[in-house]
């Protein structure tokens, strides 16, 4: 079978086997084909990250990945199991959280049940335990609270976690989407454009916290994003899609030099 | 100054997730409990218990229960009145087919059928939203109706086709019925109304509150999170129903004494949907605001004219009543969108920091 052994990062980091495959992936939209054959794998501690110009088909495939989409040919395998066909609240609860490009905050909600709500997965107190808040639901939710508060004060978010998520500033809102997909303790994290009309400052605080999860809590993180300083600087492998295709696959300095990569980033016509 | 937080410290989550973190809010809730338990009960007249107090605990909670669904959850519905029939006709049947039964513990069952009529009719809001879904439960409205019309085993075959609420002791005290006192029938909505209310805060602050505003905020993010959207709204118009149905029993049993089908048409739908906007959606509060105006109002304005020795008909009365009624659904709606929940919330924060203005 595939390697298991994983590899070493050029900043020393130990890679741990294919948590999750791709393989010939396809997807179709009536007669647009979003997503051609394409394959590659996420690896367990890795950061990889999605590049491609736009429309290449980089939302689908993380659509793919959370579920919200079925491939119309080709399988996923996570955790070395063929996943069968799921709900996208299945594959949540598998461990695959996410954020999204365009925020999709509970805006009605203060920060804190926005960051509770990533825990809903792990919360099963009977209906009756929560009308009378005792016993069972009472616990979960303070025991969940707790948790929740470590994410909250990792992420430097403790100021305003009673304040309606309507009145935040877009770049905190970001920050607290990454919370809630952080809260569910998820084995893989997908992060749709985190950095989008961020500015400079701002990016640097999501690389950080981006780093600091992935090197804190060790988990696996999926991104895909637009600035090229940012992806080469923070990922370990690159996958550069084009046109619904597969163009390239490698380390950052691979893909860098990568004349298909270049001839799409610049537009060769092809 | 009487509502300043500071120097109240929370050292535990628990504390800080208690009901009422803040206490002032907790003494303010004591004092609204003392009047409702013990003060107006022993002065109100029979005038005031029919006319006030326990329509406005009923419509309370049946606002209550349909802001669960519609405030909390964000499925539109205008089948209320019909649900609140469901609720009514079950605890009728119930009384006369087992005349043994506790009338309190029919009120409670009663909820479970219009809880399981209310999950049917919400089956397409796993596929449609908004105005659509208001659509569909329109079409519950109009057939439940219709059922309490033609069902004729629903009011046991009375040639008034009208259900009346038979006399029925409870520990030797007539609860129901022509013979039943006001102050009996008004503790006992208002215990209802009371335990209903604390169950209904807890589960829209814990685990299922959270499931039900995702659903209601973003439904595609909940359920990527998550989220079985199927079981967030089924929940919602089961627990919805199970209210509103409590609310349509306690109307006929404890209030109204008789109902004929046409009491539970679209404009009792339209009267709790007022209370809950007017009091504000996703409120528990904004209910019984809601509620006390919309109840209130008529009453007050039947009083005024006369009290003032200004000579007006009764039916003059009723058309004042109708267009000032109106015109402070709009008022209300331009000013404070959000309800007189939120007006409520706004005042409590600047008392909070008063005298300094931020």
């Amino acid at each position: 079978m595939k390697d298991t052994e994983g590899y070493v990062t050029a900043d020393g980091r130990q890679i741990g086997g294919v948590l999750m495959e791709l393989r010939n992936i396809t997807l179709k939209f009536g007669g647009v084909t979003a997503i051609n054959d394409i394959s590659f794998d996420i690896r367990e501690g890795e950061i990889r990250a999605i590049i491609g110009p736009n429309g290449a088909g980089k939302s689908s495939m993380l659509n793919v990945i959370s579920g919200f989409y079925t491939p119309t040919e080709g399988s996923v395998w996570y955790k070395g199991e063929q996943r069968p066909k799921m709900k996208p609240y299945e594959v949540a609860r598998m461990g695959v959280a996410r954020t999204f490009q365009n925020i999709a905050l509970f805006e009605g909600m203060t920060v804190l049940d926005n960051v509770m709500t990533g825990r809903l997965t792990h919360m099963n107190a009977g209906i009756l335990s929560q009308a009378i808040w005792w016993g069972s639901a009472r616990d979960e939710e303070m025991e969940n609270r707790e948790k929740v508060e470590r994410v909250i004060d990792f992420l430097e978010i403790q100021n305003i976690r009673k304040t309606p998520v309507g009145r935040l500033p877009y770049g905190l809102k970001k920050r607290v989407e990454l919370a809630r997909a952080l809260a569910a303790e998820p084995s893989i994290l997908l992060l749709d454009e985190p950095m989008a009309g961020m500015n400079v400052e701002e990016k640097e605080d999501m690389s950080r916290f981006i780093l600091d999860v992935n090197d804190e809590f060790g988990t696996t993180i999926c991104l895909i994003e637009h600035d090229m300083g940012v992806v080469m600087d923070l990922s370990d492998r690159v996958v550069v899609m084009d046109y619904g295709r597969k163009i390239g696959d490698g380390s950052p300095d691979e893909v860098r030099s990568n004349q298909d990569v270049i001839d799409a980033y610049l537009g060769v016509p092809h | 100054m009487l509502y300043r937080t500071a120097g109240q410290f929370k050292t535990s989550y628990k504390a800080d997730q208690a009901l009422f973190p803040v206490r002032q809010d907790a003494i303010l809730l004591g004092v609204i409990l003392a009047f409702a338990w013990v003060i107006f009960p022993f002065t109100a007249s029979e005038f005031a218990f029919q006319t006030m107090l326990i329509p406005v605990l009923i419509y309370a909670l049946a606002a209550l229960g349909l802001n669960i669904l519609t405030g909390y959850a964000g499925q539109l519905s205008l089948g209320t009145g019909a649900f609140m029939g469901v609720g009514a006709y079950a605890c009728y049947k119930m009384v006369t087919l087992f005349p043994w039964m506790n009338p309190v513990v029919a009120i409670l069952l009663s909820g479970f059928f219009s809880a399981g009529v209310g999950v049917a009719f919400g089956i397409p809001s796993l596929r449609i939203k908004g105005f659509y879904l208001a659509i569909a439960t329109l079409a519950a409205q109009f057939f439940l109706t219709w059922l309490f019309e033609k069902w004729a085993w629903l009011y046991n075959y009375n040639a008034s086709g009208a259900i009346q609420v038979p006399n029925i002791q409870m520990f030797g005290i007539y609860v129901t019925g022509p013979q039943a006192d006001s102050i009996v029938q008004y503790f006992l909505v208002l215990g209802i109304v009371t335990v209903m209310t604390l169950l209904c805060i807890n589960l829209t602050r814990g685990t299922l509150g959270r499931t039900w505003k995702a659903t209601r905020d973003m439904d595609i993010a909940a359920e990527l999170i998550g989220i079985n959207l199927m079981t967030s709204k089924l929940t919602a118009f089961a627990i919805s129903s199970y209210v509103v149905g409590v609310a349509g029993a306690l109307y006929v049993f404890m209030w109204k004494g008789a109902a004929e089908p046409n009491v539970f048409y679209i404009q009792l739908s339209f009267q709790v949907l007022f209370i809950a906007i007017i009091g504000g959606l996703g409120s528990i509060l904004g209910n019984f605001l809601g509620a006390i105006l919309i109840v209130g109002l008529p009453v007050v304005l039947n009083l005024v004219p006369g009290a003032l020795g200004i000579p007006i008909s009764s039916a003059m009365v009723e058309h004042l009543n109708t267009m000032i009624i109106g015109a402070l659904i709009v008022f209300f709606l331009i000013v404070e969108p959000h309800g007189l929940a939120r007006l409520w919330a706004l005042i409590r924060e600047k008392l909070i920091i008063w005298p300094f203005p931020h």
